[in-house]
């Protein structure tokens, strides 16, 4: 086991994630995902008023904030029947979209890009030739050659103070990278700027919900009300602010990050051929027109595909017994029946079984139980999930908006439409998945304003708000898609408290470790065939692991809809 | 005025900024920590330091929304304080390096800087199972943290999780998850919060560089000058709910009038929180003013107080005279008691009117069991 390698942490994620990789001249031929944080929100969830739990799952992860809101409210809504307004639709949509700008745009550069950045190279670029490649690719208006001198001035002063903070002992200089200098000054400039850009666009969040990270959500609709008479509610004030920062949005990712993806993505087109894992793809779909029961009107349309067939999309029923099922040969739970079986949500069973070495370790035993993520299977099947599978499927499904520019994207990059299934895909799905949804962003905005403009103004229904109306039990599954993928919660409420409450979040799905048929998910598939030229400097295996957006405080969790006993951890 | 090399001073001028709008900038870090202009000089020779104070950022049982909060400051913006303000020399949500790379920041700036380096940390530390529940790099959460805490010059715990264990810590707690303030023998400057506002975090660590010594902290470690008023007494409908107009449903006319929402589960009257003042998002709103109820979410064991949207036990009002202290150690006790101990402290003059119209309101509430 010599040649395996450890990383961990794993940077630039969100959560801990743990990586092995057996490397063989020169390249990944064998690779291990491990969660290595649990929390438990699951079990803590139990006996509580199912309206809270939108805040309890809320806190599952600050980065993809908002969305497990959102799926927990549609899952009580779902158990007991609640259809939310229209305007609380839209302004639900409002938000997902914001999250989804913010998240990709903040992905992109912060998370992602300095696998593909040399931070250090930018010293030796010209600010004039900057300045001209920058207006050769947008008409955006921090481009002039005075402000690519103070950029690079500005961190040439802070290289030289000897103190490189966020990018100390980075692999500067690895010959992995391969953008020139001034490509390199661009996309760094274009670092500081989203940084500071991406604090504006979830003040759409603070609008709506208060406040951001965490937003306020609601069972039934959403708590904001609108009243154009009244300075203490969304009025008129309020909306122009939604309404120009949806136009500074879609400014932002037209005039700076797809131009920038496409620009980088140039240079680096070997890497689409490289990481391609899985060939299937799981979406549930989101953004309904027409409510959260119908999913034809979801602009983010629902389904999976199988062996990159793109011709065959197959129907996603989160509710039916067989589809969804998670497993735990290789993770630290026990179930009931044996550790080769699959459960479905609603009939899964959770116990601690930590049987991994005790800290410190140097290396976990990946022939055992080797992570806290469980491992899913949609009919058992692989699935990886996330924005290469949501524009797949809505390709697949005819989706014009995401037609027209995927088929911009490959135009530019003159690549195959088979060039998506790669690490280079993954990364150019999530841009033009940005720019699709900051226009259908201002859509719903308009049509908020044309509703408030014929006095419907409702943002919350009564209907069994009140626990005393609900049944004695009742089961619900809120379907969403968070940043990072197909997001789903399960209900039970019994005598007016959660019984039993679960999550399959996007991590699970592609970060977990093998099936008890030992099929790899997305992570560990994808990593094989990834170059790895110096394995003290692993930049092209974090490339690939980023592709996917790593969000591991999601993707760990337990349930316990039985009442078990489930502190109880044995060490082997 | 001589230039240190590195300091923030050099770099402005390399930015191109004169020295009147590097004193604007002093001005404006000290507004934003909250102290009077003579004390600017201060922040001026702080920021001319030759050397930015290093910073370690550790990450345990949390969901990062701290670290995405931090990144939504708007004075000074995030960008300004990675390049200018200090040096960020480990945190797994930003760094370029991973694995033994990262490891190495973090064990460099031990090393290097004993005594002088300040610990933030996000999220609590699992101390059931002997760790198991939280390893980094193979090594125990509590480990790291005490590894590390042993020679920082100050720890700030981040948000509600490494104040107070937030929601991992609520019954039953399965992972034991802890305070980072019971695991090391040193003082804690706790930011509570899930998570605390993107500026107050800004303004906790400006205070501790410019002014060289921690804000004054509460009985519960929280800097008095952001936690030390409660959300009610800052809120602007509190107004209605001394004229006892209350939001009785979501989205009733009341809701679209912007009434009181004690009656829907507010937590405002028990919260220690700038959210009224300060704000959120550059000053855009904060959870009342978009028409929910406060959560408490700064609180210890906000989790466990009762369902959200079921009110507070009836109380005859609240005074704004009264300390955090005073209801911190209350509350300790129990909710209920903790307002019955604090009635004592009340606003005589309206406790009348205010119990009146509060009784008559809370009768009329249909919505609650």
């Amino acid at each position: 086991m010599s040649n395996r390698i450890v990383i961990d942490p794993v940077t630039r994620i969100e959560g801990h994630l743990r990586i092995e990789a057996v490397i063989e001249n020169g390249m990944v031929t064998d690779a291990y995902s491990a969660g290595t944080m649990v929390r438990g929100i699951e079990k803590i969830l139990k006996g509580r008023d199912p309206r809270d739990a939108w805040a309890f799952t809320e806190r599952v992860c600050g980065v993809c904030t908002t969305v497990h809101a959102l799926a927990s409210c549609r899952s009580v809504e779902d158990a007991l029947g609640i259809t939310v307004p229209k305007n609380a639709e839209l302004v639900r949509n409002l938000m997902f979209c914001a999250q989804y700008v913010q998240d990709h745009v903040v992905h992109f550069y912060h998370l992602h890009a300095l696998d593909w950045v040399d931070v250090v190279s930018m010293l030796k670029a010209d600010p004039v030739a900057t300045s001209r490649l920058a207006q050769s690719l947008s008409p955006y208006a921090k481009s002039s050659p005075g402000h690519f001198a103070a950029v690079q001035s500005r961190l040439k002063g802070f290289v030289e103070s000897g103190q490189l903070g966020i990018f100390a002992n980075g692999y500067w200089g690895h010959k992995a990278y391969k953008l020139p200098p001034e490509v390199n000054l661009l996309a760094v400039s274009h670092y500081l700027d989203a940084l500071e850009w991406q604090k504006e666009i979830v003040k759409i969040h603070a609008i709506f919900g208060g406040k951001n990270p965490h937003p306020n959500y609601l069972v039934g609709g959403v708590p904001c009300s609108f009243n154009l008479e009244e300075v203490n509610a969304i009025n008129s004030e309020r909306l122009n602010q939604v309404a120009s920062i949806i136009k500074e949005a879609i400014e932002f990712v037209e005039q700076v990050y797809v131009p920038d993806l496409l620009a980088i993505a140039g240079f680096y087109k070997d890497w689409a051929g490289i990481g391609g894992g899985l060939d299937n793809y799981l979406a549930y779909g989101d953004l309904p027109t027409r409510g959260y029961n119908d999913p034809a009107s979801f602009l983010l349309p629902r389904g999976a595909i199988l062996g990159r067939n793109l011709n065959e999309i197959h129907e996603v029923n989160g509710k039916a017994e067989k589809e969804i099922e998670e497993y735990i040969a290789h993770s630290w739970y026990k179930y009931g029946g044996g550790d080769g079986v699959g459960l479905h949500p609603f009939a899964g069973e959770t116990e601690f079984n930590y049987t991994g070495p005790m800290p410190p370790y140097q290396q976990l035993n990946v022939e055992g139980k080797y992570s806290w993520l469980k491992t899913p299977r949609w009919k058992g099947h692989a699935m990886e999930v996330g924005p290469l599978a949501r524009m797949l499927v809505a390709y697949a499904k005819g989706s014009t908006d995401v037609k027209e520019l995927v088929g911009v994207v490959l135009k530019k990059l003159d690549v195959p439409i088979t060039a998506l299934f790669s690490t280079l895909g993954r990364t150019a799905a999530r841009g033009v998945e940005t720019q699709v949804v900051a226009h259908w962003m201002k859509g719903f905005y308009d049509e908020l304003v044309t509703n408030l403009k014929n006095n419907e103004t409702r943002t919350h229904t009564r209907f069994h708000w009140d626990p005393e109306t609900w049944p004695a039990t009742a089961e619900g599954v809120g379907m969403t898609e968070a940043p990072r993928g197909a997001l789903a919660h399960w209900i039970r409420i019994k005598d007016k408290a959660i019984d039993n409450y679960q999550l399959v979040v996007p991590s699970t799905w592609n970060a977990s470790p093998r099936d008890a048929q030992g099929q790899r998910s997305a992570y560990e598939a994808a990593l094989i065939g990834t170059p790895v030229a110096n394995p003290a400097q692993p930049v092209e295996i974090l490339r690939t692991i980023h592709s996917f957006d790593p969000c591991l405080a999601c993707a760990v969790h337990l349930h316990d809809p039985q009442g078990r006993h489930i502190h109880q951890v044995t060490f082997s | 005025m001589p230039t240190q090399p590195g300091s923030i001073w050099k770099t402005m001028q390399e930015k191109g900024y004169s020295r009147r709008e590097f004193l604007q900038f002093c001005s404006l870090a000290a507004a934003a920590a909250g102290v009077s202009t003579e004390a600017t000089a201060q922040v001026v020779k702080a920021f001319e330091r030759k050397e930015r104070p290093p910073v370690v950022w550790l990450h345990f049982q949390e969901c990062t929304c701290c670290s995405e909060s931090f990144i939504r400051g708007s004075h000074p913006i995030v960008a300004d304080v990675l390049l200018d303000a200090l040096s960020l020399d480990y945190t797994e949500t930003l760094q370029a390096a991973a694995g033994e790379a990262a490891e190495k920041c973090l064990h460099d700036t031990i090393k290097k800087y004993p005594g002088k380096y300040i610990l933030l940390v996000e999220g609590s530390v699992p101390t059931g199972a002997d760790g198991v529940y939280c390893c980094i790099g193979g090594r125990s959460a509590l480990e790291i943290l005490k590894e590390t805490a042993r020679d920082a010059a100050a720890v700030i715990a981040w948000g509600n999780c490494a104040s107070f264990g937030c929601v991992q810590a609520a019954k039953p707690n399965p992972t034991g998850a802890t305070p980072i303030s019971k695991l090391i023998g040193k003082p804690v400057i706790n930011v509570p919060g899930c998570p605390p506002i993107a500026d107050v975090m800004a303004a906790v660590v400006t205070h501790l560089l410019v002014f060289g010594r921690a804000p004054e902290l509460d009985a519960q470690g929280r800097p008095r000058e952001f936690y030390g008023r409660r959300v009610h007494d800052t809120c602007y409908r509190r107004p209605y709910y001394d004229a006892g107009l209350f939001v009785e449903a979501f989205d009733d006319d009341h809701a679209r009038k912007g009434y009181c929402l004690y009656k829907m589960g507010c937590r405002g009257p028990v919260t220690f929180n700038a959210c009224a003042v300060t704000k959120w998002n550059e000053h855009t709103s904060y959870p009342i003013q978009s028409g929910h109820g406060c959560l408490g979410c700064s609180e210890n064991a906000f989790w466990d107080n009762g369902p959200f949207y079921q009110h507070l036990p009836k109380f005859p009002g609240f005074g704004i005279e009264s300390t955090a202290d005073t209801i911190g150690a209350a509350l300790a006790v129990g909710v209920g008691v903790g307002i019955a101990a604090h009635a004592v402290s009340t606003n005589i003059r309206k406790r009348k009117l205010i119990h009146e119209n509060v009784e008559e309101s809370v009768t009329e509430s249909p919505e609650q069991q």
